[in-house]
């Protein structure tokens, strides 16, 4: 779960972090308001889960409260990258130094947590690694013993800093560990972390993303979703309990298990055709699951045919047809159905589908035969 | 001969009077498989379809003598349960619980790395031996004994191929899923270097899907150490950006985990990689002389 600047910094605080005092804002009043309590120059900053936003034009540093409400009334609703603008962060302002880039993310092949350094802070770390990847001081944590203070002082000599910027920065590292480990984070990323004229170092901007599998640890942060981010489609496969993933293209995809889910995207893409989605309906779905699931799928207007790929290890395939003709049944769906069942009791399945057919399903033995009907149908403008 | 699992395997069930754990409990004695033991705190003393169930793993080995474990515990406690597994010196675990948070697979891969133990798993199906042994939900009446080693990140996608496969009337030696989250235990080099030293596994087939760069390590691998052919499909050409594709550790994440970089490498690296499940079948029986 992606994180807002402004939850991520709140987190971060409760962690020893130090940034610049900041009020959310969601109208252009509230942010003429906060630039007022604030004081002096204030950024006006969009609050969206994409990066790339400063450049976007999402970033606004201002030295009133009318010009801050001004550049906020212009920022509010913006789309960056797709993604509506709907707060902004006024941040008191600061005369920065220098500006240095922190992360703590989760290397899978390490099976350990990695920190990255740069001195090279405000860019994208890969656009560093590729122009001067001399300027990246990487170092892996032991999760069994945390952090170390040798590890620390090696990062803060490895990027040549001293005095109290050195110790800033170390600071800056131990807390931000320990935040990494106790939000279940997998990702932590300070940039740009800034030494200010007066030499204190301290985050001007973050990126926090907590784990999903650990959210039941975490009610509060579970709390900080916001629903009106995201896809309404896939916000209501999540509630229960359905991998949905909603993509471009006029074949609905429906099968149980992620892998055969994507195998099958894949096999359509091949047959000339375009996934509308990504579905899993998970291991031994019942007929309401199945039936929930073909409501997502075909919500999506663009949706003109519907491959529904089950291979039966656990689930049954006289269950699953059975359950896909009370679907039907239930939903009222005229929308061709291509089905493809194989695996535990897939003939009896094939023999009840066939028994009871509605007009609008078909069945296909094999998963390519059946992705190639799909893309056919879906081509015929779902007649 | 197989691999991990086979007829020495004593079994123990964590978490065996739960709801899954009791119904796969079940299925795996109906595969023949040597269930001697069940672990569930609190309920020590009670057996359940005749395997005696115990409070601790340790008592549990001392008096059963189990020599492996499958874990269907709850991912708030999973975790906790393999390390159970670990300091009782089960030499196999099989963890098939979705869900574990990252930083706690992050603390148990470290700590497996200090045991002379495999871990297969977490969010796996688990290990299959035609005929020998089944230490997973995974549906033993598409297998059929052989000479094929299947290593995979997914479930059903597994049952896809070997289904493909037996319908060739090719049999595996062994089954294995590694698990669909971004930290697992065993990884496909492990599962591909027992296939390669177990003397009745002729070909091997490896099956990945995006995120990460486990098959990349892997084709380095393959081309360098292995004797025997080895099959690859990747699942996930269609896959958006930054989106997590049903399990945890399916997700484009830049551009090593694509599966087009994933697909590039295995190429590079001479593996022979199928396009679609069917071809796979297809590909290993060419790679046996059995077209």
């Amino acid at each position: 779960m992606d994180l807002y600047e402004y939850q991520g910094k709140e987190l971060l605080r409760e962690y020893g972090l130090e940034t610049l005092p900041g009020i959310v804002a969601g109208t252009s009043e509230e942010a003429r308001r906060a630039a007022e309590t604030l004081g002096g120059t204030v950024a006006i900053k969009a609050q969206v889960l994409t990066g790339g936003r400063g450049k976007a034009g999402g970033i606004k540093v201002v030295y009133s409260p009318r010009e801050a409400a001004e550049a906020a009334e212009h920022i509010l609703g913006m789309e960056i990258h797709g993604h509506t603008v709907r707060r902004v962060y006024v941040e008191h302002g600061v005369e920065i130094d220098s500006e240095f880039y922190l992360s703590i993310t989760v290397d899978r092949t390490a099976k350990r947590p990695l920190i990255l350094f740069s001195t090279e802070g405000g860019v994208e770390i890969e656009e560093v690694a590729e122009t001067n990847p001399e300027a990246i001081v990487r170092l892996h944590v032991d999760p069994l013993l945390g952090l170390l203070p040798y590890q620390v002082r090696e990062i803060t000599f490895a990027a040549g800093l001293e005095g109290e910027v050195a110790k800033g920065l170390g600071t800056t590292l131990s807390h931000l560990y320990k935040a990494f480990e106790g939000l279940d984070a997998s990702l932590v990323e300070l940039n740009p972390l800034v030494v200010t004229g007066e030499g204190r170092v301290l985050t001007l901007d973050a990126k926090v993303t907590v784990d999903d599998s650990s959210l039941y640890r975490h009610e509060d942060i579970a709390g900080l979703h916001d629903v009106q981010a995201a896809d309404p489609q896939e916000e209501r496969a999540q509630e229960v309990g359905l991998q949905y993933v909603k993509l471009d293209g006029d074949v609905g995809i429906l099968g149980n298990g992620a892998g055969l889910v994507m195998s099958t995207l894949d096999v359509v893409a091949q047959a000339g055709g375009e996934p509308a989605n990504f579905c899993d309906v998970g291991g031994g779905a019942d007929a309401e699951q199945i039936s929930t699931a073909l409501d997502i799928v075909t919500s999506n207007q663009q949706v003109k045919s519907v491959l529904f790929n089950i291979f039966g290890g656990i689930t049954r395939g006289d269950e699953v047809a059975r359950g896909l003709l009370s679907a039907i049944e239930r939903t009222g769906l005229t929308l061709p159905i291509v089905v493809r069942l194989d695996g535990t009791n897939a003939e009896e399945g094939r023999r009840i589908l066939a028994q009871n057919t509605p007009e609008n399903v078909v069945t296909e033995e094999t998963m390519l035969e059946a992705a190639r009907r799909a893309v056919e149908l879906a081509r015929d403008g779902g007649k | 001969m197989a691999i991990l699992v086979d007829e020495g395997t004593r079994l123990l069930v964590q978490g065996i009077t739960g709801r899954e754990g009791a119904f796969h409990t079940e299925r795996m004695l109906q595969s023949g498989t040597r269930v001697v033991a069940g672990v569930t705190p609190g309920k020590g003393g009670q057996d359940y379809r005749g395997v005696p169930v115990f409070d601790t793993v340790e008592e549990a080995v001392e008096e059963t003598g189990a020599n492996a474990s499958v874990i269907f515990v709850p991912p708030p406690f999973a975790a906790d349960a393999i390390f159970e597994s670990l300091d009782a010196g089960l030499s196999t675990i099989c963890c098939i619980t979705e869900g574990i948070p990252v930083h706690d697979m992050m603390r148990v891969a470290n700590y497996l790395g200090t045991k002379d133990a495999t871990l297969v798993g977490p969010n796996c199906p688990g290990v299959l031996s035609p005929e020998k042994a089944n230490v997973s939900i995974m549906p033993k009446d598409i297998f059929m004994p052989g000479n094929v080693g299947v290593v995979s990140r997914s479930g059903t996608l597994t049952y896809q191929i070997v289904n493909e496969l037996t319908q060739r009337e090719i049999g595996q030696s062994t089954a294995v899923g590694i698990g669909g989250d971004p930290i697992i235990g065993t990884d496909f080099i492990e599962i591909l270097s027992k296939f390669e030293a177990d003397p009745e596994t002729e070909c091997a087939v490896m099956i990945g899907e995006i995120g990460g760069n486990a098959e990349q390590l892997a084709a380095d691998y393959v081309s360098s150490e292995m004797s025997i052919p080895v099959v690859a499909y990747i699942a996930g050409f269609t896959a958006p950006e930054g989106k997590t594709m049903g399990h945890a550790g399916a997700i484009v994440s830049g551009g090593e985990s694509t599966a087009e970089a994933k697909s590039e490498a295995l190429r590079e690296a001479g593996i022979r990689a199928a396009t679609n499940p069917s071809e796979v079948a297809e590909l290993v029986a060419e790679a046996l002389g059995r077209v």
